[in-house]
């Protein structure tokens, strides 16, 4: 339910259209009822050769006319309104979610699978949308369309109306049982089909492991078990289900041939005409569909709180610590860096850094080793202020960086990482980052110095190509490139590089070792390093291995300590 | 699609009986009206209340009639369409398991999931739908203007018209709505293209700053799709007032002349009635017909895709020899191989030449698209050579049987794919028949066993869909193990210790060369130090060989191996 208020808050911004939405539902709904009315009454008129009565039969045939025209613009208003209304609160919906993502703290989002967020704010509130529209439409209307229906059947006949009113749960009843029932065979057929999607999904998309090491038979076997299954659960929920239709037309029917015995016999007394027979009948056939309609309204309606409460979860999901309120932005960083007994852990319960202290003066080059999974990153994590330390402090000029705007804090680093990341857009989109007072010579300029320049001009439309998501067709080194040259653009007084280890074939990796030196020139630089030539040149080299920095020192200290970087080096680098 | 129909020959009685039935039901409720005008013209205008009785009661007969009939039609359509998409995709399964590698290349295996899946399921239900609806649909529209036509022919040209207009209307706006659905689902990709990206770089945005920028700029996007949803919304809504009006429309021109009609004693207030009902039962169908014809295009096209599918045939034809257990030459030799995939322009191997015997280790070295994996597809004949020769003990490797070459190779893929279920089971794929004892020593020369016995349970471990609760490092190993499980005459690694840190690595290449049966071992690497202690280094660029020996031959006379090693090694390291 607290759900459904949350909905509400969000709708309650358009209470002008809702409010338009209810009347013409009542107006549509009321008039669509009048219509058979009129028939009847028409019918009335015709009783039989030579006792026609034309004039009255004009005169209500023109109310019809006009009647039907009422009814049908106001429907397709409460339609287009019921749309506005629902598209905008999904649009709301969806910005609030967006907006969201860019103050989530990273611990979120490093825990949580991206997919996962993505089908939350896409998928969830698509479905979101199609039961708030669902609802909107046959929700109300169906409910004015009982009442309605109700009460002129008692004004026409009250004897009639009873025995529909009697007969009505029946159908109700059976609606509910099938849909009961039927939504469980359903989750047995989803979870079946689950299971076998799931298989083809891990063997189909392995298929060549599976037929390196000649797997076909037993997959056959496993497969047409689950197939088997799958079948029987399928066959029961599907037919199951489609009874719905058949078992409501059924009382529906039931009902019609009581109201036609009924009314005939009281038609014969004279208390009631042929043509109010026909209104009868005619209101026969419809009154069970919006019992039916709302019963799958309210369905509907519950998938769709669930997914709205899946979206609002992550709405209200804790951001990241703001900014101070007398956060500083620091003019012309030179580049000092001092860390001072830090410790940090991203499960509290499982020690990670314990007093880290370290001072990278301007220009100073820091080096980062250690085996793959030892959490060389982490280290950048906590100098961008990706992650807060949990105790001690990191100072930019003597400033701790919890003290500094964190726009301020991250323009002052240049990053490379190794997971290169361009987005959907043109070269020089990719390069520019949405900064401004750069023109195309300084973008020009700055592929040149990273050696970007020679592949973009062979490309179609040279700093003008679009390129995909993700850098499309462009190779991974050529994209890494992309990557040095947005931060080649105008690089701040530090910077932080992540050399790649593999996919890179040797000529664009020299390229790419001479432009990361080209920048490191005269700059505070935290290179994760898997380079000797690197590792060699740096004033302090940390070594890490399972989360922990165990060693610190320059090349020459760390060899005659013969610890774990001297074996480390030893393996790598002598064989 | 139509060979696919095949499937459903199993089930003709079912395919056959569902749509009957539907009639019959059908037919039934079109004597309804009918019913309703005796009672009218016959039980109220003679007040002949056991004739009213009576009809009253053929009624409830036709009411449950209709019902007993559409039950069974469901079932039997249910159990068609179920049991052919199960005969369909077992086959498809089985089929697709067959394929070549070149084939898998050709058509992704996304595409080949999609087909099982997606594709699979919306034939089950066009299927489902067609056999309950297809027939029934227009059959209750042309029933109830046939029967409008034994009532009155001239009442009936109304019916002809009106359903004319309504089926113009009906489908012009689907056909109008079909594209511009198209475009807002292209439009809400955009914007999910636009929050994956989000995610995916939101330390680069973060880094740059640009928290706001991509608020506003999704801001843009997010009103496009609202203001595009909004405008197809308003125009296919247009369906129900537009049918409403045309059919009541028609009403009033049927009350109109039907009123003349009797007046002139040519029809009676009854077939008045009958007639007005008729009109209403038209609408409900045609919607449904259209609806359902969207639905059948769409399995139709999948089902075209299906049969695509279950059509391709596996490209390679094998030989009848056995592999020779006690052969002592050269397990495997090229002569002069090129190899071009597909329609490419050019070869992705060319003029490759080369052989090695049993426990000697081969490195083979180059950068990204030089042609490593290739080449070392080519001894388990995962592809055949375009051109050239490749021999496997001594005879050509494509006069082996199916399974004769490929049994006795262990390969490690480059990518580490694990599977559901144990790590034991994960493990015998390489050989079922092993022991756990013989499990463990591959554990071992795999440098895993500390991987599996971190796990609970140890062997008896679970390992989840592709095996994402292992890390990377974790995988490749047990990847490893898996082959060598098989004891193989001939073992490949392809770059699979690129997870692994250098010095398991090391232990890696020094235990397997420890092992007993002595297998011939193919090392593909893009690291130096992965191959730099083999007898033997291919070094590839661009397809073709740029030099072969040991390392210290290949640094002399060896101008590409030397820029690999000095790019990661450094100057002057030459000596080392």
């Amino acid at each position: 339910m607290r759900e459904l208020k949350r909905v509400l808050k969000y709708v309650s911004k358009y209470r002008i259209l809702i409010l338009a939405s209810m009347v013409f539902a009542i107006i549509s709904a009321l008039s669509a009822l009048y219509v058979p009315i009129i028939a009847g009454n028409v019918v009335d008129c015709i009783v039989g050769k030579d006792n026609v009565d034309f004039t009255k039969i004009i005169m209500l045939l023109s109310r019809m006319a006009v009647v039907i025209i009422v009814t049908a613009i106001c429907q397709w208003f409460m339609y287009g309104v019921n749309n506005r209304i629902t598209f905008r609160v999904v649009r709301d919906v969806r910005n609030d979610a967006f907006k969201k993502l860019q103050i989530l703290p990273f611990e979120f989002l490093d825990s949580n699978p991206q997919g996962g967020i993505v089908s939350k704010i896409i998928a969830d509130v698509d479905q979101f949308a199609d039961g708030l529209l669902m609802g909107f439409t046959q929700l109300f209307t169906g409910i004015v369309t009982i009442a309605g229906t109700l009460i002129f059947m008692f004004v026409l006949c009250w004897q009639i109306a009873v025995l529909v009113v009697v007969l009505t749960p029946a159908s109700l009843f059976i609606a509910r049982f099938i849909a009961g029932r039927s939504y469980k065979l359903f989750k047995a057929q989803s979870e079946a089909r689950a299971e076998q999607t799931a298989l083809i999904d891990e063997m189909v998309g392995s298929l060549k492991v599976v037929k390196a090491f000649s797997h076909e038979d037993e997959n056959r076997e496993v497969f047409d078990d689950i197939n088997e299954r799958l079948t029987i659960t399928s066959l029961k929920a599907t037919f199951f289900s489609s009874l719905t239709n058949p078992s409501t037309r059924f009382i529906n029917n039931i009902v019609y041939a009581a109201v036609a015995l009924v009314g005939a016999f009281v038609s014969i007394g004279g208390v009631m005409s042929v043509g109010e027979l026909t209104i009868f009948l005619s209101y026969a056939t419809q009154y069970t569909k919006p019992f039916n309609e709302i019963s799958g309204v309210v369905t509907e309606l519950q998938n769709a709180l669930a997914c709205a409460r899946r979206v609002f979860d992550l709405i209200d999901e804790k951001p990241q610590i703001p900014d101070k309120e007398d956060a500083v932005t620091l003019e012309n960083v030179k580049g000092d860096i001092d860390i001072k007994n830090v410790r940090f852990s991203y499960d509290k319960d499982r020690e990670l850094i314990t007093n880290l202290n370290l001072s990278a003066k301007e220009g100073q080059r820091i080096a980062i080793v250690g085996p793959t999974g030892s959490g060389k990153t982490t280290i950048i994590n906590l100098l961008m202020r990706f992650y807060d330390v949990d105790d001690g402090s990191i100072k930019l000029e003597g400033t701790d960086i919890r003290d500094i705007t964190r726009k301020n804090l991250r323009n002052s680093f240049g990053m490379v990482l190794q997971e290169t990341w361009l987005r959907s857009g043109t070269i020089k989109e990719n390069i520019l980052m949405g900064r401004s007072g750069f023109t195309d010579e300084d973008v020009i300029e700055a592929a040149k110095k990273s050696h970007a320049h020679s592949f973009i001009r062979k490309l179609p439309n040279g700093y003008d190509t679009v390129i995909g998501e993700d850098g499309g067709v462009l190779s991974q080194g050529q994209k890494q490139l992309l990557c040095i040259t947005r931060v080649m653009l105008d690089v701040p007084a530090m910077l932080i590089l992540d050399e790649a280890t593999s996919s890179i074939d040797t000529r664009t990796e020299i390229k790419i070792q001479n432009a990361f030196k080209q920048m490191m020139n005269g700059r505070t630089s935290f290179v994760v390093a898997h380079r000797l030539s690197t590792i060699k040149e740096a004033d302090v080299i940390l070594v890490m291995n399972e989360g922990h920095i165990i060693e610190q020192g320059s090349h020459k200290e760390l060899l005659e300590k013969g610890g774990f970087y001297s074996k480390l080096y030893m393996s790598q680098f002598a064989s | 699609m139509k060979k696919l129909l095949r499937y459903l020959s199993e089930y003709k009685l079912e395919a056959f009986l569902g749509p009957l039935f539907k009639l019959l039901e059908a037919s039934f409720e079109l004597i309804v009206p009918l019913v309703v005008a005796a009672i009218i013209d016959n039980g109220i205008v003679r007040s002949d209340k056991p004739y009213i009785f009576k009809m009253s009661l053929v009624l409830v007969l036709l009411a449950l009639v209709g019902f007993t009939c559409s039950v069974i039609a469901q079932y039997f359509a249910a159990k068609a369409a179920t049991h052919f998409a199960k005969g369909v995709k077992r086959d498809l399964f089985a089929n697709i398991q067959e394929l070549s590698y070149e084939q898998i290349d050709r058509l992704g295996t996304t595409t080949l999931i999609t087909r099982m899946t997606s594709d699979m399921n919306q034939v089950q239900q066009g299927i489902n739908l067609s056999l309950r609806l297809l027939l029934r649909s227009p059959f209750v529209v042309f029933g109830a203007m046939v029967m409008a036509f034994t009532i009155d022919f001239g009442q009936a040209m109304i019916f002809l018209v009106t359903i004319v207009i309504l089926s113009i209307v009906v489908f012009g706006i689907m056909l109008w709505g079909i594209p511009r659905y198209k475009q807002v689902q292209a439009m809400l990709d955009k914007v999910l293209g636009l929050t994956r990206e989000n995610l995916s770089g939101v330390r680069v945005i973060r880094a740059f700053g640009r928290e706001e920028d991509e608020v506003s700029a999704f801001k843009q996007q997010n009103d496009a799709l609202t203001k595009l949803q909004e405008y197809v919304g308003r125009i296919s809504s247009l369906m129900n007032p537009l049918t409403y009006v045309i059919l009541n429309f028609a009403v009033i021109v049927l009350l109109y002349t039907g009123a003349s009609k009797v007046n002139t004693g040519a029809l009676t207030t009854g077939s008045v009635v009958a007639l007005y009902n008729y009109m209403s039962q038209i609408l409900v169908e045609l919607i449904k017909l259209a609806s359902l014809i969207i639905t059948i295009t769409r399995a139709v096209a999948c089902g075209n895709r299906i049969q695509l599918m279950l059509e391709e045939k596996p490209s390679m034809a094998y030989g009848d020899l056995d592999n020779d257990l006690d052969y002592n030459g050269e397990l495997i030799s090229f002569e002069n191989v090129c190899m071009r995939y597909g329609d490419d322009i050019e070869d992705s191997l060319s003029g490759v030449s080369f052989s090695a015997k049993k426990g000697e280790s081969v490195g083979i070295i180059g950068g990204t698209g030089s042609g490593k994996t290739t080449l070392i597809n080519l001894i388990p004949r995962f592809y055949d050579a375009t051109s050239g020769t490749i021999r496997f003990k001594g005879k050509n490797i494509k006069d082996y049987k199916k399974e004769a070459v490929l049994s006795t190779i262990g390969v490690v893929p480059q990518k580490a794919a694990l599977f559901k279920g144990s790590i034991r089971d994960n493990l015998k794929w390489g050989n079922y028949n092993a022991t756990d004892d013989e499990l463990w020593d591959a554990l071992k020369t795999a440098q895993a066993v500390e991987v599996v016995k971190e796990k609970k349970g140890e062997l008896d471990a679970q390992v989840t869909q592709g095996g994402r609760n292992f890390s990377g490092g974790q995988k490749q190993r047990l990847t490893i193990a898996r082959a060598l499980a098989k004891k193989p005459e001939i073992l490949i690694l392809d770059d699979s210790s690129s997870a692994l840190d250098n010095m398991t690595d090391k232990n890696l290449r020094e235990a397997i060369k420890t092992l007993p049966y002595e297998p011939l071992t193919f090392i593909v690497s893009q690291r130096a130090s992965s191959v730099i202690s083999c007898d033997k280094i291919i070094v590839l660029d661009d397809g073709e060989v740029m030099g072969m020996g040991t390392h210290d031959e290949l640094l002399k006379n060896c101008e590409t191996y030397r820029e690999i090693y000095e790019s990661q090694f450094g100057e002057g390291k030459k000596d080392a």
